[in-house]
């Protein structure tokens, strides 16, 4: 039998979609690791990003910080908190949520900085509060960028929960960690299929999401706008890591 | 009113932008900051509504200290159209125009009617007000900055270059709609521009502001043009200062020469004679009913025995009473006559404008106030 016919074999055992080490199973523990480290994540990072962007204070020290958190591996990371943290889902949700952060935290801040000082002068001169000038004009203006942090968060984070299963938890990983061990090529690939596809359909769904919220004079508008922002934000990146 | 007690803003920098301004601007008129750009103009205005705190002095609209009060609730009471414009790119058009009407809590309705009244106020198409702003031209746009400040009818209003990014054409038109619309609404306006012509037409009075934020001069635009404060003054005023006098001027303020007038019965002796008083060799014709017939020299009625026979000239061009001293010296050097001929309603010779009445004009000290 050829490899890909055993791959097909392999997707469709009924008794790889049974169980609590089936397919279903680990996928939903993949989901709910995934969105636990997101939503952690943006709870951090979303208020801490805001704040600094609508004061314009402290924005790149954020960056910058966020970013050595991106320079540490997960797997290390990982690791590590196992060490001091002991034998739980923890040291995983540490590694993930830092990970999650930094792409939030570039973006939102960014987004909010570019705002037009005039647009955000307009606000205040009608009266807004500085509360209302972040929720009524910030936030929506920069939806588009906020939204694209989430997504990159997202999409990394499902493409690296798969090391879950590296300290014994379920998720897609499972697939991978076992299949390598058992030296089971069809059950390795597989489970990287599943994952890709999961991180795919995480971009779409959350493209979907971003399309209904961002405000439609926006849409049009920012369609090229967000896409300096980003590169400039990607520049900003690089030159803080050097 | 709007009162500036020796207001003086330093920035942080050490920029010196507005150095111990005092004045006043009354209720219901239009006070307008010119002067060259960095002159503090914006700093100035921006002081109004605290969006900049001074430095020193004080600033009080109707006779209390703005800086006892919260600075949002001053600023939803004072209308502002920002220099840049600053329509919010994720609203549409009407939700730009109700956003100070939902910031003090107007209802749904209450909202949209006023809207709705403001989108025709300012001359906006009605189908306009579901577009955003990146989908309007800058003429339109800063018609809805316009809007957007008068959205809850504030007694008082702040516009910085309200009309800076249109073309002259356009810009004249805005003018002239707002100009109309303020004699029905009489607000309390400090108006910001950098080019005096736009001064001279908008303001009741203006304010000549030099590098470093030193007020030259404060006056209506006739005294100042009549009597420039400083060299500075008259330099920024620049050249065709008498013609944008004049232009302030209206026909009906000055009072018209009967001239040497006759009617179509008249001989052409008699003719002859009125000229001759007059000193011309034409003179001014009209019917029975003292409608404007035109003009007749008096070599060509030579020959002729009443004034009606003669050859009788249309005047290249009439002044109304409305018309500015400026039209109708405009129609002077167009005339062979060299005078211009002022007629009232339904075509009824009024008089005639003449050189002489002009330079008197010019030459009286300014007298001419607003309104
Ligand atoms: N936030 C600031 N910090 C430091 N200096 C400033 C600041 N804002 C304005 N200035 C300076 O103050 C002076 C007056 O500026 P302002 O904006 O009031 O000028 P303006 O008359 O409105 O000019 P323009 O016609 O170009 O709009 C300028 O020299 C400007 O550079
Ligand atoms: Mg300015």
């Amino acid at each position: 039998m050829t490899f890909l016919s055993e791959l097909l074999a392999w997707f469709t055992d009924p008794l790889n979609w049974q169980g609590t080490s089936g397919i279903p199973i680990r996928t939903w523990e993949h989901i709910q690791y995934s969105v636990a480290a997101t939503l952690i994540a943006a709870l951090i990072a979303l208020p801490i990003s805001l704040y600094l962007g609508h004061t314009g204070r402290g924005g790149l020290l954020a960056i910058n910080i966020a970013n050595i958190g991106r320079a540490i591996p997960s797997l290390g990371l990982i690791i590590m908190a196992f060490i001091l943290l002991g034998l739980n889902i923890v040291p995983v949700m540490i590694a993930l949520v830092a990970l999650a952060i930094p792409p939030i935290v570039t973006n939102t801040y960014i987004g909010i900085r570019n705002v037009n000082r005039e647009v955000r002068d307009a606000a205040g001169g009608m009266g807004m509060t500085g509360w209302q000038i972040l929720t009524r004009v910030e936030i929506p203006v920069a939806l588009p960028l906020i939204m694209a942090g989430l997504r990159t968060s997202a999409v990394q984070v499902v493409a690296t929960a798969t090391l879950a299963a590296y300290l014994s938890f379920g998720g897609l990983g499972r697939f991978l960690f076992d299949g390598l061990a058992l030296q089971d090529y069809e059950q390795l690939t597989g489970g990287a299929l599943l994952i890709a596809a999961l991180s795919l359909i995480t971009e779409f769904a959350l493209a979907r999401v971003q399309a209904v919220i961002v405000p439609k004079g926006l849409a049009k508008r920012n369609a090229t706008a967000a896409v300096d922002a980003k590169m400039s934000g990607r520049a900003g990146v690089a030159s803080s890591g050097a | 009113m709007i009162t500036f007690n020796s207001v003086s803003k330093r920035f942080a920098d050490g920029t010196t932008a507005v150095d111990s301004l005092s004045l006043e601007v009354p209720d219901g008129e239009i006070a307008v900051f010119v002067g060259p750009s960095g002159c503090g103009k914006t700093t100035t205005l921006r002081m109004v509504n605290r969006m900049i705190e001074p430095t020193d002095g004080v600033i009080e609209v109707d006779g209390k200290n703005i800086l006892k009060e919260d600075p949002a609730e001053l600023r939803r009471r004072i209308g502002y159209v920002i220099q840049q414009i600053g329509l919010f790119p994720h609203r549409t058009i009407r939700e730009n125009i109700g956003t100070v009407p939902g910031l003090v809590g107007w209802d749904k309705k209450r909202t949209q009617e006023r809207v709705d009244e403001l989108i025709e106020v300012v001359g906006l198409q009605e189908d306009s007000g579901d577009r955003y702003p990146h989908e309007l031209s800058g003429g339109q746009q800063q018609r809805v900055g316009v809007a957007r400040a008068l959205a809850v009818d504030p007694p008082i209003m702040l516009m910085d270059e309200p009309f800076g990014a249109v073309d002259p054409i356009v810009r004249t038109r805005l003018q002239e709609e707002f100009l109309r619309l303020q004699q029905e609404v009489q607000k309390t306006i400090v108006f910001v521009t950098h080019d005096i012509d736009e001064a001279i037409k908008m303001g009741d009075r203006i304010a000549l502001l030099s590098q470093g934020g030193h007020l030259e001069q404060y006056a209506t635009p006739e005294e100042m043009l009549a009597s420039p404060a400083n060299e500075f003054v008259a330099d920024f005023l620049g050249g065709e200062r008498g013609l944008k006098q004049l232009a302030l001027i209206s026909v009906s303020d000055v009072d018209a020469q009967s001239g040497p007038v006759v009617t179509l019965e008249d001989t052409r002796a008699h003719a002859s004679e009125v000229a001759g008083d007059a000193n011309t060799d034409w003179v001014v014709v009209v019917d029975d009913a003292r409608h404007l017939r035109g003009w007749v020299s008096i070599e060509e009625l030579n020959g002729q025995r009443n004034v009606g026979e003669g050859n009788i000239h249309a005047f290249s061009a009439e002044v109304k009473s409305g018309d500015s001293l400026r039209t109708a010296l405009n129609a002077m050097v167009t005339s062979r006559t060299g005078v211009a001929a002022r007629v009232g309603e339904g075509g009824i010779y009024e008089g005639i404008v003449t050189h002489r009445l002009i330079n008197e004009e010019l030459s009286k000290p300014a007298q001419h106030t607003p309104d």
